[in-house]
């Protein structure tokens, strides 16, 4: 539709919304309609501590990367509540997987914030930004950035850990119930937490708002939406690259690898701060 | 003037799905009043200044506990009518464990005292050159570092204690050994033959042949498919018989 097709998405937005909404008979009909609506909610509130410059945030709160990190451990519930409540047993065990993914890959992502925590000294997003004027924390802590890039996928059920989904080998997973506007909120919310997982990426380990190069002209706003595109780009490219895990490869990879990993770097990154006394004192 | 709202609003919140939590027939339900509950004594204490024991409750509580609960009562069948079977052969030995807490609990309240130097507490204003965040690492990893510590390996043991108790090795599972996989050279599983025109493979001995021990681990379901060697064999023999593969 339209020139190079851009008027599609506005006729599937139409679409979802005029469609019908099918609540299956036996199902819990207030958690049926809940579960979307809260997976949606949930991938927007995080917004609210993002820093778009210095000091541009809805909320600059002190504990703003505590307040990602609980907010994003919330999003399990919309996944769970929608596989019980539709009443079928491919979408309870979709949303098994699915919970137990999400809950695996926490964990690495927990203490990879913790190492960055202990670096800057201070639970303000907007000040893990300022800590990284001199240099982005993607060079001095690589490893985490793999880990948490890698995290952020399983996170965000993205390929290569699209299992709850799996749209070659089962149909929709923990959604399979939902039809018209319900199922259009689980998809938003996903997309919205990918753009918001990219946002945090960009904050902890691209250095948000700072322009690289003494490039100041450019307003930070600029920097930190191009330092989104770029992950965005890494989500998709890693889409188009790699075939989807094993569900045991998977767990294997969140428990026995990243989990080690992150907690022997983070023991390192303490040891380094403390004696080399680069350790930041921290607000008061 | 808004404090006090939220505090009466979040209260009230709280208390009444803390009793959701007991009344509800549906044990899921139950859970998620009981996260609700956790919400809102979230909100609580932010109203009270402690933005860091707020998140900390959320993100333990209910973004870990609260999910392993809904996950267990979620998979039990919970069979209500065998539940209520007992009631009437257990109300007594109940009702007697009731009374006795009730009046455990009366005696308590009954002798309580409250300090001279409570009301000064409670009136002295929170430092404020010092966030709590701050304020609670020093107390916890400072002042009382080897409670802190004994308190956690208390739960160490009791994690590992638990494993022993419930973990079941099943040896029916197949489970994927990476390094082997990837050391696994062509020459170890390959054989490639060169036979006669029109031999069949039971005639030459290479149906199924037995799997050479130095080669592969006892452990491992050994199997030369007769796909395996066809394969070899496809491109020399030119017209076998279907029946074959």
């Amino acid at each position: 539709m339209g020139p190079f097709g851009l008027w599609q998405p506005f006729a599937d937005a139409v679409k979802v919304f005029t469609k019908e909404t099918i609540i299956p008979a036996g199902a819990s009909r207030s958690l049926f309609l809940m579960a979307p609506m809260l997976t949606f909610i949930l991938a927007c509130l995080a917004w609210a501590v993002i820093p778009v410059n210095d000091g541009w945030a809805v909320a600059n709160i002190n504990v703003g990367i505590l307040y990602l990190f609980a907010i994003s451990s919330l999003g399990v519930y919309g996944i769970v509540i929608a596989g019980w409540a539709s009443n079928s047993k491919y979408a309870f065990l979709g949303a098994m997987r699915s919970a137990a993914q999400m809950v695996s890959y926490e964990v690495s992502i927990g203490f990879v914030l913790v190492s960055i925590m202990l670096c800057v000294g201070s639970l303000n997003l907007n000040d893990i930004v300022k800590a990284q004027s001199h240099v982005w924390f993607c060079f001095p802590m690589l490893p985490m950035f793999v880990v948490f890039l890698i995290s952020m996928l399983a996170e965000t059920n993205r390929a290569p850990f699209d299992l709850p989904e799996g749209e070659s080998e089962l149909v929709a997973g923990f959604f399979v119930e939902y039809s018209a506007m319900s199922f259009a909120l689980f998809y938003l919310g996903e997309y919205t937490n990918m753009i918001m997982m990219s946002a945090l990426a960009s904050v902890l380990f691209l250095g948000g708002w700072q322009a690289p190069l003494g490039l100041t002209f450019i307003p930070g706003i600029v920097w930190l939406f191009a330092k989104i595109c770029v992950v965005m780009f890494f989500f998709f490219w890693v889409r188009a690259t790699f075939p989807r895990y094993r569900y045991d490869q998977l767990m294997r990879l969140g428990w026995k690898v990243f989990l080690p990993l992150s907690l022997l770097w983070l023991v390192l990154t303490a040891f380094f701060l403390e004696f080399t006394g680069l350790l930041p004192a921290g607000p008061a | 003037m808004i404090t006090a709202i939220a505090f009466y609003v979040f209260s009230a919140i709280l208390l009444g799905s803390a009793a959701m939590v007991v009344t509800s027939r549906n044990p899921v339900h139950s859970v998620l009043f009981l996260i609700l509950a956790f919400f809102n004594a979230a909100a609580l204490f932010l109203i009270a200044g402690a933005e860091f024991l707020a998140m900390i409750l959320v993100i333990v509580y209910v973004g870990a506990v609260a999910v392993l609960f809904l996950f267990v009562v979620m998979m039990l069948d919970v069979d209500f009518v065998a539940l209520r079977e007992g009631f009437q052969r257990y109300a007594p030995v109940g009702a007697t464990v009731g009374v006795v807490l009730f009046f455990e609990l009366l005696s308590v309240l009954l002798g309580w005292q409250i300090s001279d130097a409570a009301p000064g507490l409670r009136l002295s204003t929170m430092p404020t050159n010092i966030s709590n965040t701050r304020a609670i690492g020093q107390v916890l990893y400072t002042n009382y570092i080897l409670l802190f510590q004994l308190s956690g390996l208390i739960l160490l043991v009791a994690m590992v204690g638990a494993i022993v108790l419930t973990h079941r090795d099943r040896h029916t599972a197949r489970r994927q050994n990476i390094t082997r996989q990837q050391e696994r050279r062509v020459a170890d599983t390959l054989q490639v033959l060169q036979i006669r025109n029109r031999a069949g493979v039971q005639e030459l001995g290479i149906y199924r042949p037995k799997p050479m021990p130095q080669l592969i681990p006892a452990e491992a379901p050994a199997r030369f498919d007769e796909a395996e060697v066809g394969h070899e064999l496809g491109g020399d023999v030119q017209d076998h018989e279907a029946g074959e593969h």
